[in-house]
């Protein structure tokens, strides 16, 4: 019997510029196989040319591209529109943007079905309550006729599959169908991914994250470039990565053996640094604290929701406190909180002793070049016709410097603290990388010379190698400066790496704080511990296993 | 499941009665808002121009009304009155719905416009239609598409550009004198109505293409396009089925520059054409300085916004639940 899908040579080039360069591969029935790369390494390119859908202006070319026996090169949109929903189902990134955010998500689902089949309206809405439930949806009549924005992120990815595979189709591609997702949602949606696949279909899914596919794929395809560098099953290419850049990807993922070193291989700046603080915050003051804070927003219907509901803590200087939890469970409002962006109902919190809530406006705003903030998604928080010259300016401006040459000076010189140059000034930020605007937020938060600087979700946008780089970054500017990091995130890799202490939030209340390294080691919670099972494990031979996070 | 999500589901997403009355309420309330603000604009324009109301009523060709005369048509119509008496009897009088009486036609304003407003309505709402017709079918059609996109592109921009009367004029030369398909002017049958409505539709048809195509262009790189491909949807489907609806958001935002392109076109496409109308009593109206019946022109015209714009905030929330229900 043939292979499900086999492809060899395939090139795609938009405008001259090759995106995908040779890559072969094949996909048997009952395989998943993975693609592993960073942004633009071409394996989403590689994928949608899979379904005809390369892109606007696209050339393709391959020696060989076999769909179940048959050649699909000189496939027509109109052949190709009977394959596509009905023979391979395509799941994306993110449901919100990946369902139609105007039509309710049953008749998403149905889609496919009235394209492909002949099933009258009401069998059709029967079938989109069995597909509801089958991808595990509870209460499928309900969820049918509601639109995306109404579910939560897991149950749209869900609905988002069951339109994928409405029509039972033999191959399933999943573009990372996982990164937009909490971890304990996204090891469900990967497990009922894998359970879709039976010994008919096959299931290519796409990521950067080597840890995630890792535990569905049962081959690895690297890529890198629009070439793939390596590819073997996933026992050999974890545990004996043969192409640097395979291992400089599994480097880059944080774990227990890594906490404390570097992720990246990006050499450690030669600037001169004080000795790293051993024991950060030995006693002293606190220069952040907080104490029983409590904040409630009032929902659409007018009955208030409580967002944050007591939750206290203290940061020292040169310290990192990491705040873990899902989406929901107030970890961004207790930023805001911190920040003064928000009036606790309750509670207080202290800047360097001082109640945000006892200054005036006037002082307030002196206290606020004290803390600063990076944000996840950088681009959004830049203005996109700044230059990243007056992006910094401008938090130059406002922390006293006056124009001039010595504000260019310094602007320079923050460039240089976050490994970026002169270079980059005229540049705005779409013409940088994911890495590089991250860096730019960081040396715009840098500007103020902040005391507090508070990093939400700083590097869930990125991809794991450049994740590494700007953990590594924050680490290096923190033993230099003794900036102490308020660090949140939903992904406890990074915070384990990254924190010294750390609180668990869930439903707005902390379940447990402490030193990182304990409450890894031993979780108080129930919660806790399914966090931490939810960690995508890489199991290499550099990892002890099964316990890579010291978990028992 | 909570209270809440249940009662969420029972809505399964559809703005709540109260949220949508609460939303038109705070419109209506800004909508006699606006009435008041045009009256009482279009008033102190009027009042403060140069010119005689009373001489411009009685004067005729040639005429040399005497004093006494003219003394007796500003008793008459209350010009004799200090400005604020004038203005709060006009504005007392629009409250109860009496737009006044005409000075030059003697006969109610009202009654003039209702008289004349059939011809306008026609001509305007198949213009609208039309445009609205052109616009989507050139956005959806071109979108994205070389070299249509660029040819489509440059006809819309020259068009727009291109003044109304001018437009009308290389209408009538082609279809009804070079080709004599046509009837020139009047307003007998729909015939008659081919070319002023083509001349009204095609520059606002135009402006709405160019701002809904860049709209469709921005929709169709979205993801969930990609999504509705992939399951072997044909891209024209797409566009119409997935795409249009969220570019049209933009087009109900333009409704309040169409009906103003509408107003606006029909005193000159009127008048091109030698329809009667709303416009070319407007039209009138202006030159013999005829206060009443400009005044209630534009009140009419300010009337005719509000509902409009009411209706475009009703359609909005038809057309993404997510305003309400965000």
């Amino acid at each position: 019997m043939s292979s499900l899908l086999e492809v060899a040579g395939l090139t795609v080039a938009f405008e001259g510029t090759r995106v995908v360069d040779g890559v072969s591969f094949t996909l048997q029935r009952g395989e998943c196989l993975a693609l592993v790369g960073e942004s633009g390494s071409g394996k989403s390119v590689t994928t949608r040319t899979l379904v005809g859908l390369a892109g606007y202006g696209a050339h393709v070319h391959a020696d060989r591209l076999r769909f179940d026996g048959t050649d699909v090169t000189g496939f027509t949109d109109r052949t190709w529109r009977r394959v596509r929903g009905a023979r391979i189902g395509f799941v994306l990134q993110d449901a919100l943007a990946s369902l139609d955010p105007l039509r309710p998500v049953g008749r998403e689902i149905a889609e496919p079905l009235a394209l492909h089949t002949t099933l009258s309206r009401a069998e059709r809405a029967a079938r989109v309550r069995e597909l509801l439930e089958s991808v595990g949806v509870p209460e499928p009549e309900v969820r049918a006729a509601q639109y995306p924005h109404q579910l939560s992120g897991g149950l749209r990815q869900r609905a988002l599959i069951a339109s994928a595979i409405a029509c039972d189709p033999d191959l399933l591609l999943a573009d990372e169908p996982t990164t937009a997702l909490d971890a304990t949602v996204a090891v469900q949606v990967l497990d009922l991914l894998g359970s879709l696949k039976d010994n008919r279909s096959g299931l290519l899914i796409v990521s950067h994250d080597l840890a995630v596919v890792a535990r569905l794929a049962d081959r690895v395809a690297v890529m890198k470039d629009g070439r793939i560098v390596e590819a073997g099953t996933t026992d050999a290419v974890l545990q004996d990565p043969q192409h640097p850049y395979t291992r400089a990807l599994l480097a880059a993922v944080p774990s227990a053996h890594a906490k404390g070193t570097r992720l990246s291989t990006v050499e450690r700046p030669t600037v001169p640094a004080p000795a790293p603080v051993l024991d950060p915050a030995p006693g002293g003051a606190p220069v952040l604290a907080a104490v029983g804070l409590r904040k409630s927003f009032p929902g659409p219907d007018g009955v208030a929701r409580v967002a944050v509901e007591d939750v206290s803590l203290t940061l020292r200087a040169g310290e990192t406190l990491g705040i873990v939890g899902e989406s929901g469970s107030g970890k961004s409002t207790t930023a805001r909180l911190l920040l003064g962006l928000e009036t606790p109902d309750a509670g207080e919190v202290l800047v360097d002793g001082t109640d945000w809530s006892a200054l005036t406006p006037e002082e307030r705003r002196t206290h606020r070049r004290r803390l600063q903030i990076v944000y996840q998604d950088p681009l959004s928080s830049f203005d996109p016709r700044y230059t990243v010259d007056r992006v910094i300016g401008e938090a130059l401006g406002v922390a006293g410097y006056p124009r001039g040459i010595r504000r260019r000076d310094r602007t320079v010189e923050l460039l240089e603290l976050v490994a970026l140059d002169a270079g980059y000034l005229g540049r705005r930020p779409l013409e940088l990388s994911g890495g590089q605007r991250q860096r730019v937020a960081v040396a715009r938060a840098l500007a103020a010379e902040p005391e507090v600087i508070v990093c939400d979700e700083p590097v869930s946008a990125l991809d794991v190698s450049v994740q590494a780089q700007i953990l590594d970054l924050l680490a290096d500017l923190q033993a230099r400066l003794r900036v102490a990091y308020l660090f949140i995130s939903h992904d406890l890799g990074v915070v384990y790496h990254a924190s010294d202490r750390v609180l668990v939030m869930r439903d707005g209340r902390v379940l447990e704080s402490g030193d990182v390294r304990t409450v890894f080691a031993d979780p108080q919670h129930d919660y806790t511990r399914e966090l931490l099972a939810a960690i995508p494990r890489l199991a290499t031979h550099a990892t002890p296993p099964p316990t890579p996070m010291g978990v028992s | 499941m909570t209270a809440r999500g249940a009662m969420a589901a029972r809505l399964a997403g559809h703005p709540t009665a109260v949220a949508v009355a609460k939303r038109i309420g705070v419109r209506l309330i800004a909508g006699v808002g606006v009435l008041w603000g045009a009256a009482t604009l279009s008033f102190i324009a009027l009042h403060v121009t140069a010119g005689d109301a009373a001489l411009s009523t009685v004067a005729g060709q040639g005429a040399n009304p005497t004093k006494e005369l003219l003394d007796q048509v500003r008793r008459d119509f209350g010009l004799d009155q200090p400005l604020y008496r004038q203005y709060l009897d006009y504005l007392g009088r629009l409250l109860h719905g009496d737009l006044g009486q005409s000075y030059q036609q003697r006969i109610a304003v009202s009654r003039a416009i209702t008289e004349q407003l059939g011809q306008t309505v026609q001509l305007a709402v198949s213009a609208a239609a039309v445009a609205v017709l052109l616009a989507i079918g050139a956005a959806v059609l071109t979108a994205r598409r070389r070299p249509w996109r660029s040819i489509a592109s440059g006809v819309e921009l020259t068009l727009s550009a291109t003044p109304t009367f001018v437009i009308g004029i290389v209408l009538l030369i082609v279809f009804s004198f070079t080709l004599k398909v046509l009837p020139v002017s009047g307003n007998d049958g729909p015939r008659a109505l081919i070319l002023p409505m083509l001349t009204l539709a095609l520059p606002i048809g135009a402006v709405l293409a160019q701002v809904l195509r860049s709209e469709l262009e921005e929709v169709l790189e979205q993801p969930f396009i990609l999504t509705a491909r992939s399951r072997g949807m044909r891209d024209t489907v797409v566009r119409v089925r997935h795409a249009l609806r969220h570019a049209l958001v933009q087009i109900v935002t333009m409704s309040g520059f169409v009906v103003g392109g509408l107003l606006g076109g029909a005193v000159i496409t009127e008048t091109l054409f030698v329809r009667q109308g709303v416009g070319q009593l407007m039209l009138s109206a202006v030159t013999t300085k005829d206060i009443p019946m400009v005044l209630g022109l534009v009140v009419f015209a300010a009337f005719v916004y509000v509902v409009v714009n009411l209706l475009v905030d009703i359609t909005y929330t038809l057309i993404d639940p997510r305003l309400v229900t965000r």
